[in-house]
């Protein structure tokens, strides 16, 4: 479903690359989770595939279609769910939905029944006509994440999509995810919470200074690494306990 | 069409819900028009109703200073006080308690009086005219000085003005004196009318019209065109200040990851910029018409003009929507494209004409003005409010200015594919 093939971006005026000869690729209907600290590459490697950077060099094809010469076809096949909330303060969330549903080409019956099935689904109908502005954190995840899955994306890329949100949003989010994957998307998600992700994704890939560390089913990974119980005691071994700060 | 039918009406209700925003769209355009035209009726009916104040040291104390006095008091914009030293009035024209002070010098009666006797003396010896043929010796008089202190804050165009008025009024005197001077000499009989004093040649001013009707312009008629324009323009300012908050409340990033072009981004905002631009045209003519007079304004006579004033505004509002549109994809933050934007505008409307007339200006700032769209749009609405011209002549300015927003509007969609590239 996903091919990356030496995947590489360095940055106008960077020292050096931040995704180095990635090669990668996703089966159809797996969740994978993109795991990694801080400045790794995780949200360079989504914007890339997400068509927000144009990479130095290297390809890749979502669905069978190449980024260089399908980007519309592609951009209506995925959807991103950016980490920071994208929405229309001012707007109410039904009005930034059907904004943003539009822009998937989506019209009239079609877009108004996607826009209410999905906040009936993660419980939000009672505010669908109340303005961005007043809403919770968590409500407004919940909505961030709706405006991407729209169109029925066959591919969805999640940066971050449960940070800072409550436990009861997180679940929410999480388990819609996962019908959403039994439905048939592919998901590609970002987190900094191991926990979640060791029980969410069917697999994950470490990502550690531009370049995939290790991958493989969570429980496997757990099992490869000597004395690690848990997904995290994995990663702090592969990436190391050194700060990563960086500006 | 969908997709920018959508961003379209995503950015009626951005709009619409900004009430405060919207008050300022609106509102203070509106102020500025009335403000500039109530600043400039009432300057202009301010020097008619009350003088404005000068001082006159008078050391030659006879006719000529008499005749000058009288002449300057007898005008419309001054009043005269009487100053005892030339010291004093330096020292208030100096400290901006007077605009003007005027000294006249010792002896200007007599010595004017000497001069013209010794001109025409001699004139009337040459003609063998003169009864007394003792040879005529010249008193080498020296040309008299009439000072004149201005305050240093008093504007270049009232102080010429003023010049140019007491150098009128002086030569009439000296004309005057020569004609007297000749009426003693020629006849015995002073009620015996040799000469017709009265001017030749006087003017007649007319403002040609394109049409039949007669335009007579006032400061409505100007003004109103001049600070349309200008606030017209300044839709920029919220136009790119909408663009940089797209980008930094992250639903650009969003539009870039879904197909849709930057062309429909921007389409849907130009429609409704334009759109206010339009509304912003016609709240500001119903004030000219129907505010102006109840004010003690002139009227705006906009009868048979409104098709091609709304025509002119719809081409002035694509120009500055272009402008926006480029300013708002080039700006990163709010702190960049306020006063970028505002001092932009400043600029385009100085140098379009809207505060010093372009005959006006230096040569080079004149070949400035022809690049500036401000320009191009106060030449087209002049056009239709004070000249009455057809479509035909007011093709050139709209395609200027169509082109300006192609312009503009290319460049913002090359630059952002080229920043796109990180």
């Amino acid at each position: 479903m996903i091919r990356i093939d030496k995947l590489s971006k360095k940055y106008k005026n960077a020292e050096d690359y931040s995704v180095r000869n990635l090669d990668l690729f996703i089966e159809e209907g797996e969740i994978f989770g993109l795991l990694g600290p801080n400045g790794a590459g995780k949200t360079t490697l989504i914007s890339m595939l997400s068509s927000l950077l144009k990479p130095t060099s290297g390809a890749f094809s979502i669905d069978g279609l190449n980024y260089e010469t399908h980007t519309n076809e592609l951009k209506r096949r995925v959807g991103i769910v950016p980490q920071e909330y994208a929405l229309y303060p001012s707007l109410t969330a039904f009005e930034n939905l059907s904004y943003f549903g539009s822009m998937y080409g989506l019209i009239g019956s079609p877009l108004k029944n996607s826009i209410l099935e999905h906040i009936e689904i993660l419980g939000l109908s009672r505010f669908a006509h109340k303005k961005i502005d007043n809403f919770s954190g968590g409500m407004k995840r919940r909505i961030n994440l709706i405006a991407s899955i729209l169109h029925r994306p066959k591919v969805l890329f999640l940066d971050e999509p449960t940070v800072g949100v409550d436990v009861q949003s997180k679940n929410v989010i999480i388990e819609y995810l996962k019908q959403l994957n039994a439905e048939g998307t592919t998901i590609l998600y970002t987190s900094h919470h191991l926990n979640e992700a060791e029980h969410f994704c069917t697999r994950v890939g470490i990502i550690d200074l531009g370049e995939i560390v290790c991958k493989g089913e969570p429980s496997t990974l757990v099992a490869q690494q000597k004395d690690a119980n848990n997904l995290e005691e994995v990663f702090l071994v592969q990436t190391g306990k050194a700060l990563r700060d960086h500006a | 069409m969908l997709k920018l039918w959508a961003s379209t009406y995503k950015e009626i209700l951005l709009l619409t819900r900004d009430w405060g925003g919207l008050a300022i769209l609106f509102l203070m355009p509106l102020l500025l028009v009335i403000t500039i035209t109530l600043v400039q009726n009432e300057t202009f009916k301010t020097l008619k109703a009350s003088k404005i104040p000068i001082l006159l040291v008078d050391n030659d104390r006879g006719e000529v200073s008499k005749t000058i006095f009288e002449k300057l008091e007898s005008s419309a914009v001054l009043k005269v006080e009487r100053e005892s030293t030339e010291a004093s009035v330096k020292e208030r024209v100096r400290t901006g308690e007077y605009q003007l002070g005027i000294v006249i010098p010792k002896n200007l009666s007599r010595d004017l009086n000497l001069k013209v006797a010794e001109n025409v003396d001699g004139i009337l010896e040459k003609f063998g005219l003169e009864e007394d043929h003792t040879p005529l010796v010249k008193s080498k008089l020296k040309p008299k000085e009439v000072r004149l202190y201005f305050d240093p804050a008093t504007p270049v165009s009232f102080r010429n003005s003023i010049k140019s008025g007491i150098d009128q009024m002086i030569s009439k005197i000296e004309t005057e004196t020569i004609y007297e001077a000749f009426q003693e000499e020629l006849t015995d009989d002073p009620s015996e009318e040799i000469f017709d004093t009265e001017p030749f040649i006087v003017f007649n001013e007319i403002v040609p019209s394109g049409g039949k009707k007669e335009i007579i312009p006032n400061s409505t008629q100007h003004n109103i065109p001049a600070w349309t324009l200008f606030a017209i323009f300044f839709i920029i300012l919220p136009l790119s200040i909408n663009m940089v908050k797209e980008k930094n409340q992250g639903t650009y990033v969003r539009l870039r990851t879904q197909p849709v072009s930057y062309a429909t981004f921007l389409g849907g905002k130009a429609v409704v910029f334009l759109a206010v631009a339009l509304l912003q045209f016609g709240l500001m003519l119903l004030v000219g018409v129907f505010l102006f007079p109840g004010i003690g304004l002139p009227k705006l006579d906009i009868v048979g003009r409104l098709p091609l004033l709304f025509l002119v505004a719809f081409f002035a509002g694509l120009a500055a929507v272009g402008l926006g549109l480029l300013l708002g994809t080039i700006a990163k933050t709010q702190e960049q494209s306020a006063p970028f934007g505002a001092t932009l505008v400043v600029i385009l409307a100085a140098l379009g004409g809207v505060w010093v007339p372009v005959f006006a200006m230096p040569g080079f700032m004149q070949t400035l003005s022809n690049i500036s769209p401000m320009n191009w749009g106060l030449n087209a609405f002049y056009d239709v409010f004070l000249r009455n011209v057809g479509i035909n002549e007011l093709l050139p300015e709209m395609a200027l200015l169509t082109l300006f927003f192609l312009l503009t509007t290319f460049i913002a969609i090359a630059y952002n594919e080229r920043k796109n590239v990180v």
